[in-house]
């Protein structure tokens, strides 16, 4: 916690706010910015430094909550699944833009739409729409767990995300699975928990074609993971070893957020 | 000789100081728990702010983190605290007999006669190596809502990976109830003790220095 000290009187608040603003940056931002902070330091005194000091412990924390998270997941471990009495209708909307509205998600034309696969693979080619529909279904009813702390059970078919992972010839030595989204939006997951038997890449929603607003046309359904770590729109996949994180993470949540 | 006999009395009592009111073990676990519990309090409040529990967030001066995910990251720093300085406390504890000794037994009538004594100011508050029924049904009480939001906790941080202990609860949604309803008691626990030991000065130098 950061001792109350005497702000100093003109740059005091407008160093906080800096410092604030520097606190949501990710660690390797943050890193990033350690030169920026360091002018800080020297012009604010104590009060930037502790929390600096402060930040960067809870990265330290987090990280080490990423590492026992990657322990404790156990790979036969399964989600609990529902019967169809106890879905959630109509299934929750919720996005990473402002507002947050529907009217907002990106508008992919199925017809053009390709699926990018990069990285570690031995098969980069392009898939579409119907190629992927063709794919071996299984379907999931699940609970959906919200990081601000609501859920919602769905129903969701598509398949599964290690039959995908075979037929691209991921290399599934690999750290980390990227996925890029339509909209802007991005997130990685580790490759023990790609090859979990419930992680899906999704195409439908309640036995119809997954709509626009849960991410139309496919999202990735991950039951061992919280609800940000479920991309939707997916555009391109990346299978490899470099950390690239994702829009939430840099805010400050916890990259594995395993459940 | 007498002077000798004398001495040899001196160092006796030298060597055998009265113990102190806390063991040193206690007062240190006490104090790093009391800073672990308000830093999962009030991260708990920023995170609760997200999707309100209660039809009410808490204003946020009153939270901790600056930011929801910055109340996440406090939160799950701090708990590994807790959780540490809290087993070190419970073995403590059962180890040593210190909770048998010290907080039993607890009777339902002595709880309530004490209770009135207490608040009609009658209740002999001078000596602090024993408890009286109100505060071993409210240690005892304050340790269980610890015990359970703890075990709360675990049941919504890993409802697939210890969804054993999810289904304890029912399911999610209700084991987020027990968790948030776990904090109440504590919070209202500490409204008590806090202005117990303000009200009673030297039970918090006892709590400090032992005596």
């Amino acid at each position: 916690m950061t001792p109350k000290k005497s702000p100093h009187p003109d740059t005091g608040p407008a160093l906080k706010e800096a410092a604030r603003r520097l606190d949501v940056s990710t660690r390797r931002l943050f890193l990033r910015n350690a030169l920026g902070l360091g002018t800080l330091t020297l012009l604010a005194g104590r009060e930037v430094v502790d929390g600096a000091s402060a930040e960067q412990a809870l990265s330290f924390m987090s990280d080490f909550n990423d590492r026992v998270q990657a322990w404790l997941f156990n790979p036969g471990k399964l989600a609990r699944e529902y019967p169809e009495s106890m879905i959630t209708r109509p299934f929750p909307f919720n996005s990473f833009y402002l507002p947050n509205s529907p009217e907002k998600a990106p508008m992919v034309d199925p017809t053009t739409y390709r699926l990018n696969i990069t990285g570690m693979v031995e098969s980069k080619a392009d898939w579409t729409l119907d190629q992927l529909y063709a794919l071996p279904r299984t379907t999931q009813i699940t609970r959906h767990i919200c990081i601000e702390g609501w859920s919602a059970v769905g129903k969701f078919t598509g398949v599964r995300f290690s039959e995908f992972l075979a037929r691209i010839g991921a290399d599934k030595t690999a750290k980390y699975v990227t996925m890029r989204c339509d909209d802007n939006y991005v997130t990685s997951i580790d490759m023990a928990t790609a090859l979990h038997p419930q992680t899906q890449l999704t195409f439908f929603l309640d036995a119809q074609i997954l709509p626009r607003r849960h991410g139309f046309p496919m999202k990735l359904r991950v039951p061992t993971k919280l609800g940000f770590k479920n991309p939707k729109h997916i555009g391109e996949i990346q299978i490899g070893n470099e950390y690239t994180g994702g829009y939430w993470e840099t805010y400050g949540y916890n990259w594995f957020s395993g459940l | 000789m007498p002077q000798s006999t004398t001495l040899t009395v001196r160092s006796e009592a030298l060597q055998k100081p009265s113990p102190p009111i806390h063991p040193l073990a206690v007062r240190i676990t006490h104090w790093i728990n009391a800073f672990a519990m308000i830093v999962m309090i009030l991260s708990g409040w920023g995170i609760h702010n997200a999707y309100p529990t209660l039809p009410f967030a808490f204003p946020e001066w009153m939270t901790l983190g600056g930011s929801f995910p910055g109340a996440l990251r406090w939160h799950f720093a701090a708990m590994w605290l807790l959780v540490i300085n809290g087993g070190i406390y419970l073995a403590y504890g059962f180890l040593t007999d210190r909770f048998r000794r010290k907080l039993l037994p607890i009777w339902p009538r002595d709880v309530l006669r004490d209770a009135l004594a207490a608040m009609s100011g009658k209740l002999d508050h001078e000596d602090f190596s024993t408890y009286n029924a109100v505060q071993h049904a409210l240690y005892a009480g304050v340790i269980a809502a610890g015990v359970l939001a703890i075990i709360t906790g675990l049941a919504i941080w890993k409802p697939v990976q210890l969804k054993e202990i999810t289904s304890l609860f029912g399911d999610f949604d209700n084991a987020r109830i027990m968790h948030f309803a776990a904090m109440c008691t504590i919070v209202l626990f500490l409204a008590v003790h806090v202005t117990m030991s303000l009200i009673v000065p030297k039970s918090l130098r006892a709590m400090i220095i032992g005596r």
